[in-house]
């Protein structure tokens, strides 16, 4: 296969051609440029929290992140990373191992936050406790902490945005599992920016990569020769999150353009999801216990908090 | 031919000659889910493997 536009050797085909190495790279960065741009993720005066693990994911948009602010020549010392170790073994801390090697090279400033100081137990010790009186699953349970634990800290450090490295799988694997259990309203807070309110003590969520698959992604870092080392959480098979992903993969290979068409349909409805949420939910709460934003009176974070101290 | 796969970390060999769009269905493996790469090079579906080759299998799908 010959790349469509110098006729050199390919690396991947796309729905538009095949590219060669180069133009692949440029390619996808121009992507994640125009996403930036065109959404308005960026402002010269944020100061940017990367919520970053040290995989394939967040080493991207660390690195493109701190390349879009050379560019347009916004200071880089706007810029930290911050990582949650939610405390799963033989997991993090290999990834973690790496994250900290690529901001040392990159000279951005790392900040850790593990799972037993902020909520006194790591996930491995955490989960079977909260699955006991709840039912959660690892996934709910680790997405919980880790959300809490972003926000927390990136506000404590002065961010004004943090940026993930959610990307178009991760969006639309969880548009369709948003669709199968009828949840309108958390629908209407995905999309490139995350939430619906300006809203007190919540920092923005934004996402870079919202227009690249996640084989993209990896082969940028492939091509990039970032040092990542693949290592599957033992969780990750349980939740319901990977039975979609692997539906979306199959329709991905019999009809491609799947996911992306989910995408660009979902961000055609976005602003009527959203209109919607702003009318049936006009008072968003702050945790009585934590202050933390919330929408319920006890945010998810203390309940979990209020399981693991009995 | 020697096969690497990083999603479990196993290592096979196996005679096939073919493309990589063959050898992945052969592997009853998605090749949405995967890149596969000759000598540290990226190859496209329609590569022709032969039996002396050394493939690694490497996964796109996060670990987390």
């Amino acid at each position: 296969m010959q790349c469509e536009k110098c006729h050199s050797k390919a690396v991947i085909t796309l729905q538009h051609g095949s590219l060669c190495k180069s133009h692949f790279i440029s390619y996808f960065e121009e992507k994640v440029f125009k996403t930036i741009n065109k959404f308005h993720l960026i402002d010269r005066k944020d100061k940017i929290c990367i919520a970053a693990s040290g995989g394939k994911d967040s080493l991207t948009v660390l690195y493109l992140t701190k390349k879009y602010l050379d560019h347009y020549q916004i200071p880089s010392d706007h810029l930290f990373a911050l990582c949650v170790d939610e405390g799963i073994a033989n997991y993090r801390q290999h990834t973690i191992v790496d994250l900290k090697e690529f901001c040392a090279t990159h000279e951005i400033p790392l900040k850790v936050v593990t799972s037993q100081e902020e909520f006194g137990a790591p996930l491995d010790e955490a989960y079977p406790k909260i699955n006991k009186d709840t039912k959660k699953k690892p996934c709910n349970v680790c997405g919980v902490f880790r959300r809490y634990i972003l926000n927390k800290y990136a506000r404590q450090e002065g961010a004004t945005k943090v940026i993930t490295g959610h990307n178009l799988d991760d969006e639309a694997q969880a548009i369709m599992m948003n669709l199968f259990k009828a949840n309108t309203t958390l629908a209407g807070r995905l999309g490139p920016i995350s939430g619906i309110h300006e809203q007190d003590g919540f920092v923005q969520r934004v996402k870079p990569l919202y227009m690249c698959s996640e084989k993209e992604v990896r082969l940028y870092t492939i091509l990039k020769g970032f040092k990542i080392d693949y290592t599957e959480c033992p969780y990750s098979q349980l939740g319901f999150r990977h039975k979609v992903q692997v539906m979306l993969n199959d329709f991905e290979k019999d009809f491609r353009g799947t996911k992306q068409g989910i995408i660009k349909s979902y961000l055609a409805m976005l602003p009527l999801l959203k209109q919607q949420d702003q009318e049936t939910n006009d008072t968003i709460k702050s945790c009585e216990t934590c202050q933390e934003p919330s929408n319920k009176i006890i945010c998810n974070a203390c309940e979990m908090k209020e399981v693991l101290t009995q | 031919m020697n096969v690497f796969n990083e999603k479990n970390r196993t290592n096979s060999t196996l005679e096939f000659n073919g493309s990589v769009e063959q050898l992945l269905q052969h592997l009853n493996i998605n090749s949405e889910t995967v890149l596969v790469t000759r000598n540290n090079e990226i190859l496209t579906e329609d590569e022709l493997l032969s039996n002396d080759d050394t493939i690694e299998i490497l996964s796109v799908v996060s670990g987390g």
